[in-house]
């Protein structure tokens, strides 16, 4: 029975996936939405922490990265398969990364974060600035995919970028990366180039970023820019992220499941109260929770064995 | 043919010099002390040795390539390690971590191959810090976090180690364990220069030693030289 339960608390994350293989069968539309919004905000996170994490670079480039994704779709609609738009979404993303990166890594601290964030405003206003003086529309109606199809994508795109998360964080290069955090002078003393796996894996980053973009932007049927890049995606996987704690993996992703859930419970039953709620129990898990939900469990654990 | 040849090293800080018109040079196997005043330059002319900085004017020569501007790692995958008077280990990392990335980074990217977890071991073991491998970085005292840096350095495999005041700190039984340490990586072939302001360890283990001044190499010479030279005794002591 101990044996059967170890097994169970090590490979609990199979269980979980088949479990959500197997959910569209037998779940209303309605959680099935609600399900695809936690695997969008697992993805944004845990791609935000795939290049912030080790690297402590703070960048508020989700939304930006996200907003491509979601205007691809309003560029070309349907016109080709859906791979198709995802491809062309995650090489625009990687592009776009690869170049703003190497620009902008150069800056550290506040400086790189108040950067990345200006990215989205200058990308939101590029767009505006065409659609109004080049092609003349302002929004753009997209005809919507199917529930279980931006179900099924998102759940592939959530794996990948844990996966991602998980092999770079055992590799050679997650280690390089972890130096560039802890002192990114000696690291480079050291032979690494760290510029390079910086601007690299930046880019990485913001393809799943974008590709979720893709996928999510038929829930509005009419895009506008203001709507593609909303600064809320920016913001929500930071806090996620910190919320969970990034020390463990789990930490992350239980945080954006926590506040994806807070959120929809909140703007359901409370509307009115919901920013305020939302921005409490922010202040106070920040203040009371330093290392987010892992350093909660942590503790809990060390206290057991005393 | 000197290891190391640096000509007419110039840099400027907006409109302060640093680093005036230095001319250097290490043979191969020596240990070469760098000594003067706080701000005389010491840790920029490092830097500008090591890619840290961009040089303003001059060129440096090593192994008789030119080096002159080239990036970081470049530098250090070409030869040149170094350690950092403000220590810089890899605090979330363990001890083993942070040496098994310079093998990684630094010698194996040379196209030397090597049991990585052997060497990074041996190399624990060479400073003393073999029984911490696992704790770490950041956790270690002042004393071993230098050691660590030390070998984090040999990991690269150098054939010339920056050593920038690795006794800053450290307590007389410290530093003369240090000392020791010194001469232990010079038995291995590798060539040391070294700013320090201890004078016990300069005196007592280098070959030669140069004097900076507001950036400017005021004397060069054997440790009995330098002591009995009036600009350097004028220049550490004020003048009479």
């Amino acid at each position: 029975m101990k044996k059967v339960l170890s097994l169970l608390g090590r490979y609990y994350f199979v269980i979980v996936f088949l479990a959500l293989l197997i959910l569209p069968r037998y779940s209303k539309d309605y959680v099935l939405v609600l399900v695809s919004d936690i695997l969008l905000y697992i993805t944004l996170t845990m791609s935000w922490v795939l290049f912030s994490g080790p690297t402590r670079y703070i960048s508020l480039a989700p939304a930006a990265f996200f907003g491509i994704g979601v205007y691809v779709v309003a560029l070309l609609g349907m016109s080709m398969a859906l791979p198709w738009i995802i491809a062309i979404a995650a090489c625009a993303s990687f592009v776009i990364a690869f170049l703003i990166g190497a620009i902008t890594l150069r800056l550290r601290g506040i400086y790189f974060t108040m950067a990345t964030f200006g990215l989205m405003e200058l990308i939101r206003h590029l767009i505006l600035w065409w659609e109004v003086n080049i092609s003349g529309t302002v929004g753009r109606v997209v005809i919507p995919l199917k529930y279980t199809t931006v179900y099924y994508g998102m759940l592939v795109i959530a794996t990948c970028v844990l996966l991602t998360v998980f092999f770079l964080g055992r590799s050679r290069l997650g280690l390089a990366l972890r130096s560039i955090g802890d002192s990114e002078e000696a690291a480079a003393h050291t032979g690494i180039n760290v510029t390079m796996i910086k601007t690299v894996i930046f880019a990485l980053s913001t393809v799943f970023m974008g590709v979720s973009g893709v996928l999510m932007a038929t829930r509005w049927t009419y895009i506008d820019p203001r709507i593609a890049f909303n600064a809320l995606y920016s913001f929500m996987p930071v806090l996620m992220a910190i919320f969970g704690g990034m020390e463990k993996m789990y930490g992350p992703v239980l945080g954006a499941v926590i506040f994806t859930l807070l959120e929809e419970i909140l703007v359901t039953k409370l509307p009115y109260h919901y920013m305020l709620i939302f921005g409490l129990v922010l202040v106070i898990s920040i203040l009371y929770m330093p290392h987010g939900i892992v350093g909660l469990i942590r503790g809990w654990v060390k206290g057991g064995e005393r | 043919m000197s290891l190391i040849l640096g000509e007419g090293i110039t840099k400027y800080f907006g409109g302060l010099t640093a680093v005036y018109h230095v001319d250097f040079h290490i043979d191969e196997g020596e240990i070469v002390g760098l000594i003067g005043p706080n701000g005389a330059g010491k840790t920029t002319l490092f830097n500008v040795i090591t890619g840290a900085l961009p040089l303003d004017r001059g060129r440096i020569t090593f192994k008789g390539k030119e080096i002159t501007n080239l990036k970081a790692f470049h530098i250090c995958r070409a030869g040149i390690a170094r350690t950092f008077q403000s220590v810089k280990v890899f605090g979330s990392m363990s001890v083993y971590e942070n040496v098994v990335l310079g093998i990684w980074y630094g010698m194996e990217k040379k196209g030397i191959s090597v049991d990585a977890r052997k060497t990074a071991l041996e190399l624990l073991e060479f400073v003393g810090l073999g029984e911490f491998r696992d704790m770490p970085a950041g956790d270690l005292t002042l004393a071993n976090q230098r050691r660590l840096e030390v070998a984090r350095a040999l990991a690269t495999r150098p054939d010339l180690l920056l050593l920038d005041e690795l006794m800053a700190g450290l307590n007389p039984k410290e530093v003369s364990e240090a000392i020791e340490l010194v001469r232990k990586i010079r038995e291995r072939g590798i060539t040391i220069f070294m700013i320090e302001h201890v004078m016990k360890a300069i005196m007592s283990i280098c070959n030669r030693i140069m004097v900076l001044h507001h950036g400017e190499k005021i004397a060069e010479g054997t440790p009995e030289e330098v002591a009995r030279n009036e600009k350097v005794i004028e220049v550490y002591l004020g003048e009479a």
